[in-house]
C-alpha cells in the first residue's frame, strides 16, 4: 500500500488545482457581496475599486494557509501505531524562507503605492467647491450654509447640489456636482462625520477645525452617522444627506434664507 | 492586639482596608477644610482618593510588603525564608505566595474569573443588539456594558493570562528554581485583582460604570460620572502589575537560564515572553501617563484636554490619542506574541518535528517589537492629526505583515510531513493559524489609509479585533491551558469535551464575528445601542450565534474544574515534549528541580535520533571541569559550556 506520508507531484498538482478553484470561488463571492451601501461619490468609487483589489489579493492568502493546514491534517495525521513515530528533522530551508520574506514584501510595497495614489485621488481639491461647515454636538449634527442673501443659517440635515447627467432625477440617478468641502467642528466632545454612501469620514475635534471633501455622483437621500463614541445618545446621532438637483437646491435655499431672515 | 491582626493575611488586610478608607476620608476632608471648599464631604473627591489609597493599605495588610519593610527597618530578615513559598492547601492560593507555580495558577484562575464577567457583559451587549431600538438598557448603560467588557477582557484577561501561563512554565523551561524576584512577583499578582475589582464595581457607582469605551477618549472621558475613575485608576494597578512582571521576566530570562541554555537554545515561548516584556516595559508607562492626565483633568482641573471652542482653555484633544495609542498599539502585540510562543511549542511537539526556521522565528518576534512602536497613528487616520503622517504609518503597519507572514509560513512548514497528534491543544493551534490569518488580512486592509477612512469605527473594526484577539489570542490561550493543564494540576483534562469545546468555539466564533465585517461595511458604526432597521436581520443572527459562543465557554470551564478535581492522574510528560518543564514530575516539586538541569541541545530536536534538550545528571559535562572551573557558576559562561564548538576552541 502507498505510504500516505509521501507527497507526490500529483498531490502538489491536486493542491494547486483545489487551491486555485477555492480562490476563484472565494474571490467571486467576495466580489459578488454588496459590501458598500451605495456608490454616491467619486471617493467611494475609488475606495470600492481598491477594496475589490484587496479581496483578489487576500482570498488566495487565506486559501493557501487553509489548504496546507487541511492537507497536513488529512495526510500527516497520526495513525494508530504511530504513537512513538517522529517526523523528519527538518530545521529550515533558507531558499524557502527568503521566498516567503521577499514575496510578501513586494506585495506590501505594491499595495502601499496603489493606496497612496488612491489617497491623493480622493483628497484632490477641485477649483469649484461648495463650502459647508458641519458642527458635531451631543447628539446631533448641524450644518451651516451660506444663504441666498448672504446670511448664514443652520440646518440639522445636509443638503448638497448636483447636476443630473441624464434625464432622471429620482433616488440614485447619476449626477455630477461641485465638490463639497467640509469644515468640521465640535461643540463638546469628539464626534465623527461619516457619509457611508460617499465613503468619507472625519472626526470633529474640540478646539480645531478638520476637513474632508466629497464629489457627489448620485441624487437622492443617504444616511449621515456619527462614528466616534460621544456619550449616551451616540447611537441615535444620525442625520440625512439630500443630494438635490440645482433647481431643487435653490428652491430649498430660497425657503431657508427667507426663514432665516424673518 | 490579637495575633490575626499582627500576622499577614486576610484579617489584617480587612483591618487595613478599613484603616485605609478612614485615612483617605480624613485626608480628603482635611484638605477640603483647609481650602474652605464647600461641601466639605464630596463623594467624588473621597471616592477618587480612596480608589488610589485604599488598595495600597490592603496590600500592606495582606503582607505584600512585609519582607521589604523588615529589611528597610533594619530588622532581622532571613535570606532563605521560604515560609510563603508553595501551596499545601487551597488556602495557600489566597495568600501572598512567592512560588512562581502558585502565582501562575493564581493568575490564570483570576483572569478566567474576570473573563467570565467580561463574557457575561458581552452576552448582555448582544442581547441589547438583537433587535433595533432599546431593549433593556439605555444608552449610558449600554456604553458601560461594552466599555467594561473590553477593559476586563484586555487588562484583566488577555494581557495577564499570558503573564500567568508564562509565570508557571517559563522558569521551568529555562531550568530556573523560580523567578528572579519572587516577592515582586507576588506583589505583581495581587495588584491585578485590585484592578479587576475596581473596574467591576464601577457598575455600583452613582451615574453607572465608565462608559467611554476602553479607549476613554478625552474629552468624553473627562466629562463622565465618577465611574470613569474606576477605569482610570484601575488601569494604573493593572499597568503597574504588567510592568513589574515584565521586568521580572526580563531579569529571569537574562540571568537565570540553566547552564548550557544559550539564547539560541531557548524555547520560542521564552523568546516570545522576552519580546513581550520589552514591549511592556517600554510602552505601558504611556497608558499610565494618558490616564494620569485624565485623572488630573477630572480631579484637579488641569485642562490637558479641555479645548472648549472660544474659551481660553487650550487643551489638546488629539494629544490624548497619541499617548494612548503609543501604548495601546504595542498592546496588541503584548496580547499576541506570547500566544505565538505557545503555538510554536505546541505545533512542534504535536507535529513531532523541529520548529521550522527557529532563528527567523526569534528574529521576527524582535522585528515585530521594533515595528510595533512605529505604527500607533494608524488608529488615528481620521482623527484630525496632521495629514502627512498617514502614509508613513500605513507603510510601517503594512510591513508588519512580513514578519508575521514569516511566522505563519514557518508554522505551516513545521506541520509539513510531521506526525500530527490532533488533540485539543493542537486543534486550537491549527484554529489559531487559520483564524489569525483572517484577522491579519483584515488588519492589512485597515492599514490602507483610503480603506481605513471608510471602515474606521464601524463594525468592520469590531470584526477585525475579535478575529485577532479571539481567533488569535484566545485560541492560543485555550491551546496553552489545555497543553499545560496536566503539568499545572497533575491531572488530565477530558479530551472529548476539549474537542467539543474546540469545534463549538470555532463554529460559533465565525458565525458571530464574520457577519460583522458585512454589517460594518454596509454602514453600521460601532459602539451604538441602536441601529438602522436595515441591519436588523444580521444583528439577530450575530446575537444568536454569540450565545452559542458563550455556551462553548461554559463547557471549557466545566471541563477544567471537573478534570482538576476528578481527572485521571497525569504522567510527567504526556505530550512527549523535549522542553525542560516536561522532564520534571506533574506537578513539579516545590523548588522545581532536585538538581539543576544542564542544557545540551536545541528545544525542538524531534526526529533527531537520540536528541535530548537537557540532562539532569549531577555529573557535569567534561568541558566545564576542564575549560572554566572558576566562572562556571555565572549564567553567560555556563550557557556556553557544554556546546561542542566551545570544546574545540578551548582545546
Amino acid at each position: 500500500m502507498k505510504n500516505p506520508r509521501e507527497v507526490t507531484r500529483a498531490d502538489v498538482v491536486r493542491m494547486v488545482v483545489i487551491g486555485t478553484i477555492a480562490s476563484a470561488v472565494g474571490i467571486a463571492i467576495g466580489l459578488w457581496i454588496d459590501w458598500f451601501p451605495a456608490h454616491a461619490s467619486t471617493q467611494i468609487d475609488s475606495i470600492s475599486a481598491f477594496y475589490d483589489f484587496l479581496i483578489i489579493l487576500s482570498v488566495p492568502v487565506f486559501v493557501l494557509v487553509t489548504t496546507i493546514v487541511l492537507f497536513s491534517v488529512i495526510r500527516f495525521r497520526m495513525r494508530p501505531g504511530e504513537e512513538e513515530v517522529d517526523g523528519p528533522p527538518t530545521h529550515g530551508n533558507t531558499r524557502l524562507e527568503v521566498i516567503w520574506t521577499a514575496i510578501p514584501s513586494v506585495v506590501v510595497a505594491c499595495l502601499c503605492v496603489y493606496a497612496a495614489n488612491v489617497l491623493s485621488d480622493i483628497d484632490q481639491a477641485q477649483a469649484n467647491q461648495v463650502k459647508v461647515t458641519a458642527w458635531g454636538q451631543q447628539f446631533m449634527w448641524q450644518f451651516e450654509y451660506s444663504g441666498a442673501n448672504g446670511k448664514r443659517f443652520l440646518d440639522d440635515e445636509l443638503y448638497i447640489e448636483c447636476t443630473p447627467t441624464g434625464t432622471q432625477t429620482g433616488q440614485g440617478a447619476p449626477c455630477k456636482g461641485p465638490q463639497v468641502a467640509f469644515d468640521i467642528k465640535a461643540v463638546d466632545v469628539i464626534h465623527s462625520l461619516w457619509l457611508p454612501s460617499m465613503a468619507m469620514k472625519q472626526d470633529a475635534v474640540p478646539g480645531i477645525t478638520t476637513h474632508t471633501k466629497i464629489n457627489p455622483t448620485r441624487l437622492g437621500m443617504y444616511p449621515v452617522v456619527c462614528t466616534e463614541l460621544c456619550g449616551i445618545g451616540h447611537g441615535i446621532m444620525r442625520s440625512t444627506v439630500h443630494v438635490l438637483t440645482p433647481a431643487q437646491y435653490s428652491a430649498w435655499l430660497q425657503k431657508k434664507s427667507k426663514a432665516a431672515a424673518s | 492586639m490579637p495575633v490575626q491582626l499582627r500576622q499577614p493575611g486576610w484579617y489584617r488586610a480587612a483591618a487595613f482596608t478599613v484603616l485605609g478608607l478612614a485615612f483617605c476620608l480624613a485626608l480628603t476632608t482635611g484638605i477640603r477644610a483647609a481650602y474652605g471648599y464647600d461641601p466639605l464631604f464630596d463623594f467624588d473627591a473621597i471616592a477618587i482618593v480612596s480608589m488610589i489609597g485604599t488598595p495600597l493599605f490592603f496590600l500592606v495588610g495582606l503582607g505584600a510588603f512585609d519582607y521589604w519593610f523588615y529589611w528597610a527597618a533594619g530588622k532581622p530578615t532571613r535570606a532563605e525564608d521560604h515560609s510563603s513559598h508553595g501551596a499545601n492547601s487551597w488556602k495557600d492560593y489566597f495568600k501572598v505566595n512567592t512560588d512562581h507555580k502558585v502565582i501562575g495558577i493564581q493568575y490564570v484562575c483570576t483572569t478566567f474569573f474576570f473573563m467570565l464577567i467580561g463574557g457575561l457583559l458581552a452576552m448582555m451587549v448582544r442581547a441589547e443588539l438583537a433587535t433595533p431600538g432599546s431593549q433593556f438598557v439605555d444608552g449610558q448603560d449600554y456604553n458601560s456594558l461594552f466599555s467594561v467588557h473590553a477593559s476586563l477582557m484586555i487588562f484583566l484577561f488577555v494581557v495577564p493570562v499570558f503573564a500567568g501561563l508564562a509565570n508557571y512554565v517559563l522558569p521551568l523551561m529555562i531550568g530556573a528554581p523560580d523567578m528572579a524576584f519572587p516577592r515582586l512577583n507576588a506583589l505583581s499578582f495581587w495588584l491585578l485583582p485590585i484592578a479587576g475589582i475596581l473596574m467591576s464595581i464601577s457598575f455600583f457607582m452613582p451615574g453607572g460604570a465608565f462608559a467611554s469605551g476602553w479607549t476613554a477618549y478625552a474629552p468624553l472621558s473627562t466629562t463622565q460620572p465618577i465611574g470613569q475613575m474606576c477605569f482610570t485608576i484601575g488601569v494604573q494597578f493593572a499597568g503597574a502589575s504588567s510592568i513589574a512582571t515584565a521586568l521580572n521576566f526580563l531579569v529571569t530570562i537574562i540571568t537565570m537560564r540553566a547552564p548550557g541554555m544559550s539564547f539560541w537554545r531557548m524555547p520560542l515561548l521564552v523568546w516570545a515572553n522576552f519580546a513581550t516584556s520589552l514591549l511592556v516595559v517600554i510602552a505601558t508607562p504611556f497608558i499610565a501617563a494618558s490616564q494620569f492626565f485624565i485623572l488630573l483633568d477630572v480631579a484637579l482641573g488641569f485642562n490637558f484636554f479641555n479645548a472648549t471652542i472660544g474659551g481660553e482653555r487650550q487643551g489638546n484633544v488629539i494629544m490624548y490619542q497619541h499617548v494612548f495609542w503609543f501604548y495601546s498599539h504595542p498592546a496588541v502585540y503584548i496580547m499576541m506574541l506570547p500566544g505565538f510562543g505557545i503555538v510554536s511549542e505546541i505545533l512542534s511537539a504535536k507535529s513531532r518535528k523541529p520548529i521550522f526556521g527557529y532563528r527567523m522565528m526569534a528574529f521576527s518576534l524582535l522585528a515585530i517589537v521594533l515595528l510595533g512602536f512605529t505604527v500607533w497613528a494608524h488608529h488615528m487616520f481620521v482623527s484630525g492629526m496632521q495629514n502627512w503622517i498617514r502614509i508613513p504609518m500605513m507603510v510601517t503597519t503594512a510591513i508588519i505583515a512580513v514578519p508575521t507572514g514569516i511566522k505563519i509560513f514557518s508554522w505551516l512548514a513545521t506541520l509539513w510531513k510531521g506526525v500530527l497528534h490532533l488533540d485539543t491543544p493542537m486543534l486550537f493551534s491549527l484554529g489559531f493559524l487559520t483564524m489569525f490569518t483572517l484577522g491579519g488580512i483584515s488588519g492589512v486592509t485597515l492599514a490602507i489609509v483610503p480603506f481605513d477612512i471608510y471602515a474606521s469605527d464601524t463594525y468592520y473594526i469590531v470584526a477585525h479585533i475579535h478575529y485577532v484577539l479571539y481567533g488569535g489570542s484566545v485560541f492560543t490561550i485555550y491551546a496553552g491551558v489545555y497543553y499545560w493543564f496536566p503539568k499545572m494540576t497533575g491531572r488530565m483534562y477530558n479530551e472529548a469535551m476539549g474537542k467539543l469545546h474546540f469545534w463549538m468555539t470555532l463554529i460559533f466564533f465565525n458565525l458571530t464575528f464574520a457577519p460583522m465585517h458585512v454589517v460594518g461595511m454596509q454602514g453600521m458604526p460601532r459602539r451604538v445601542a441602536d441601529y438602522a432597521e436595515q441591519f436588523a436581520p444580521w444583528n439577530l443572527a450575530i446575537s444568536i450565534a454569540s450565545f452559542g459562543l458563550g455556551l462553548s465557554t461554559l463547557i471549557f470551564i466545566y471541563n477544567m474544574v471537573n478534570s482538576w478535581r476528578n481527572g485521571p492522574k497525569a504522567e510527567a510528560n504526556p505530550h512527549r515534549a523535549l522542553t525542560i518543564e516536561w522532564q520534571v514530575s506533574s506537578p513539579p516539586p516545590i523548588f522545581n528541580f532536585d538538581s539543576i538541569p544542564t542544557v545540551v541541545g536545541g528545544p525542538y530536536e524531534y526526529g533527531v535520533p537520540g536528541a535530548v534538550h537537557a540532562v539532569f545528571d549531577a555529573k557535569k559535562p567534561e568541558p566545564v571541569a576542564v575549560g572554566a572551573p572558576a566562572e562556571a557558576e555565572t549564567a553567560e559562561v555556563g550557557a556556553d559550556a557544554g556546546s561542542p564548538e566551545d570544546q574545540e576552541t578551548k582545546d
